[in-house]
């Protein structure tokens, strides 16, 4: 057969480039556009380089708020991790039982975020809140509104609620697809339960957890509906998280320029650490 | 080390077992000697795999009790009969090396570090795969990783038996050979009661000193590889064990003998006797392809019949005759001659004629 030599396969390509041009380049383009430039109005418009990534950079509030995403960002998955892990170990393995677990453990994924956080809102209060109530009737001086440590608590504990379920459904998964025969292996070389959980289950749940700590990261580090209906980022600033910071400088205080150059390097940020996550989980493969 | 004996074992995978047919394992006794070195022969789906699964104690049988050295272990789990098994696939702990792979067992039973290193690179040198020790067990090719496998289960050295269940079914035939051989050395080294699954007749031979046919949920014959070739027990133990299989043919009683359509064949005055004495109509008379002469001459003792068929293989010749209806396998040396569709001259040597009545052999009774 003849060969036929010419580039015109690259239009097929189109339909892909132009999706992915008009979902996220040219937006994110905007972004940029607005980020180097102050904008007063229509065709008053100024080019300022670099100016609104310093001032950004060198911003306290802006600081402080990224410290907290960290801490959150790290609690969140120290927590939630372990704990995923192990509600997927006791679920039971099959049967009616199992898929009534399944059905009950995915029940808040459902739910909408904002109601999550309207549940919490209420559940947590000290007057009307069997959680809050019940903690104030125990003895323990419990406030979410005015501590910030129970504000922290009452936010962590939400997105554990919210979100573990999702770690322990990927898990579980995992866990269901190794084979019999290494758990009977396992039980003829006197493996202990704990030798089992290191040495065949958490090697083989690894690929999900990868995939579990990634969008556990990214969306704990992106985090605003639950926290903003929750506590509304206080007492003060302190469970007010980066994406919480960002909205109220572009929206309330449409200060466009800041919260561009901001965007970018928030996204910069997830990127980088997503990469220096996974690079680091997967090295370990390429090692003979 | 242990003596294993199982007592009317029966097993059925269904929760209600109906008819026999529900039963992997049905009523079966039998003795492992402590330090033997055994096979056990049968088709697939026999139950082998199931018998090995309830020595080891990952199967709980249905019925029966499993004894190690008189003690009844049916409630104990497979961690307590300290007991090793190396199944069909390979499985290795992938996250580890090779090292630790084979350490692992040697580690849970809390055996100091120096004995581990030292007995894992006995084991090693023994798989030929010291130079693989420190490699990631996942990067390992199937047969590799089948060594290793199977070195989990040679590397404790106080266990009861070890159980290897067709162990060398991804391995290539020339590695296959070797490893045998060694399996063979180990056990001749240490004295280990060994009892391996197999479906390959000369895998069992070269293996065991005595080897269990299994077949129907039953081991039909234990013995050495010599007895089941010359008085198979079982009509299924002479189809099975040769290469071609036993020549079986349905007969009726007759005067001197039995006989099938309008050919009489002559028994030994003994089974003549034992045959009028039992009352089953399921008779058949058995022998061997090997035992069989062909002549190109009738005489007093012969039956002619057409040959069918020769193929040769090599060393020698598998002739298909056709008696009186009957096909049978007569296998020859090299130098027969004889064309197809040519007649022959059979006879049936007495000694090696068997008589089966319900299926299993007549015996002479001393």
């Amino acid at each position: 057969m003849k060969k036929i030599h010419n580039n015109r396969a690259w239009w097929l390509v189109l339909p892909v480039f132009l999706l992915v041009a008009f979902s996220a380049l040219i937006p994110l383009m905007t972004v940029v556009n607005y980020s180097v430039q102050d904008i007063f109005g229509p065709g008053q418009t100024f080019f300022v380089g670099t100016e609104w990534f310093k001032g950004v950079l060198g911003d306290e509030r802006l600081q402080d708020s990224l410290i907290r995403q960290f801490m959150f960002s790290g609690a969140v998955l120290l927590i939630q991790i372990p704990f995923g892990i192990g509600v997927a170990l006791m679920m039971p393995k099959s049967g009616i039982k199992g898929s009534l677990c399944l059905i009950l453990i995915a029940i808040p994924l459902l739910i909408p975020w904002n109601v999550v956080g309207t549940i919490w809102q209420v559940f947590a209060r000290g007057d009307i809140g069997l959680f809050g109530w019940g903690l104030n009737e125990l003895g323990f001086d419990y406030n979410y509104t005015g501590n910030t440590v129970d504000a922290w608590l009452t936010v962590l504990l939400m997105d554990v609620w919210h979100w573990t379920p999702l770690v322990a459904l990927l898990c579980y998964s995992g866990l269901r697809a190794i084979p019999e025969a290494f758990y009977q292996a396992a039980e003829i070389d006197r493996a202990s339960k704990w030798a089992v959980f290191r040495y065949i289950q958490l090697p083989r749940l690894k690929s999900v957890l990868i995939i579990a700590v990634l969008l556990r990261f990214m969306d704990s580090f992106m985090i605003y509906t639950e926290p903003f209906v929750l506590t509304g980022g206080g007492p003060g600033s302190s469970t007010t998280f980066l994406s919480q910071t960002l909205t109220t400088m572009a929206i309330k205080q449409f200060d466009l320029g800041r919260a561009s150059a901001f965007s970018l390097i928030y996204f910069l940020i997830v990127l980088v650490i997503s990469w220096l996550f996974f690079t680091a989980i997967t090295q370990d493969d390429k090692e003979q | 080390m242990a003596e294993i004996q199982l007592k009317s074992l029966a097993h059925s995978y269904s929760e209600t077992p109906g008819g026999p047919e529900d039963y992997a394992i049905r009523h079966l006794n039998h003795v492992w000697h402590e330090g033997g070195a055994y096979a056990l022969l049968g088709p697939s789906g026999c139950g082998k795999s199931t018998m090995l699964n309830i020595i080891s104690g990952l199967v709980q049988p249905s019925e029966g009790e499993v004894l190690f050295d008189g003690k009844r272990v049916n409630e104990l789990s497979p961690r307590d009969r300290n007991i090793a098994q190396v199944f069909q696939f390979p499985v290795v702990y992938d996250s580890m090396t090779v090292f630790d792979n084979l350490a692992f067992p040697l580690k849970n039973n809390k055996i100091p570090k120096s004995r581990i290193k030292a007995r894992v690179q006995e084991i090693a040198e023994v798989l030929e795969i010291e130079d693989k020790l420190y490699k990631k067990a996942k990067n390992l090719t199937a047969d590799e990783k089948q060594k290793v496998s199977m070195g989990r289960g040679l590397v404790r050295e106080d266990v009861s038996a070890i159980l290897f269940d067709e162990p060398l079914t991804v391995i290539d035939p020339q590695l296959k050979w070797k490893l045998r051989r060694k399996l063979k050395q180990i056990h001749e080294q240490f004295e280990i009661t060994m009892v391996y699954v197999t479906h390959d007749q000369l895998e069992a031979s070269t293996f065991a000193d005595k080897i269990a046919v299994m077949y129907g949920g039953q081991i039909v014959q234990f013995g050495t590889p010599t007895e089941l070739f010359e008085q198979p027990n079982h009509t299924f133990v002479g189809y099975f064990i040769g290469s071609p299989g036993m020549n079986l043919v349905e007969v009726e009683r007759s005067a001197a003998g039995v006989r099938f359509r309008s050919t009489q064949v002559d028994l030994a005055p003994w089974q003549v006797e034992l045959l009028k004495r039992l009352k089953s109509k399921n008779i058949k008379i058995g022998i061997r392809p090997e035992f069989i002469e062909l002549s190109p001459t009738a005489s007093d003792d012969t039956y002619e019949a057409e040959i069918l068929d020769m193929e040769d293989l090599g060393t020698y010749k598998i002739i298909t005759v056709q008696l009186d209806q009957q096909e049978m396998k007569v296998r020859m040396n090299e130098e027969f001659e004889g064309a197809i569709g040519s007649r022959t001259y059979l006879s049936f040597p007495q000694q090696w004629l068997k008589l089966y009545v319900d299926e299993f052999l007549v015996q002479e009774q001393q």
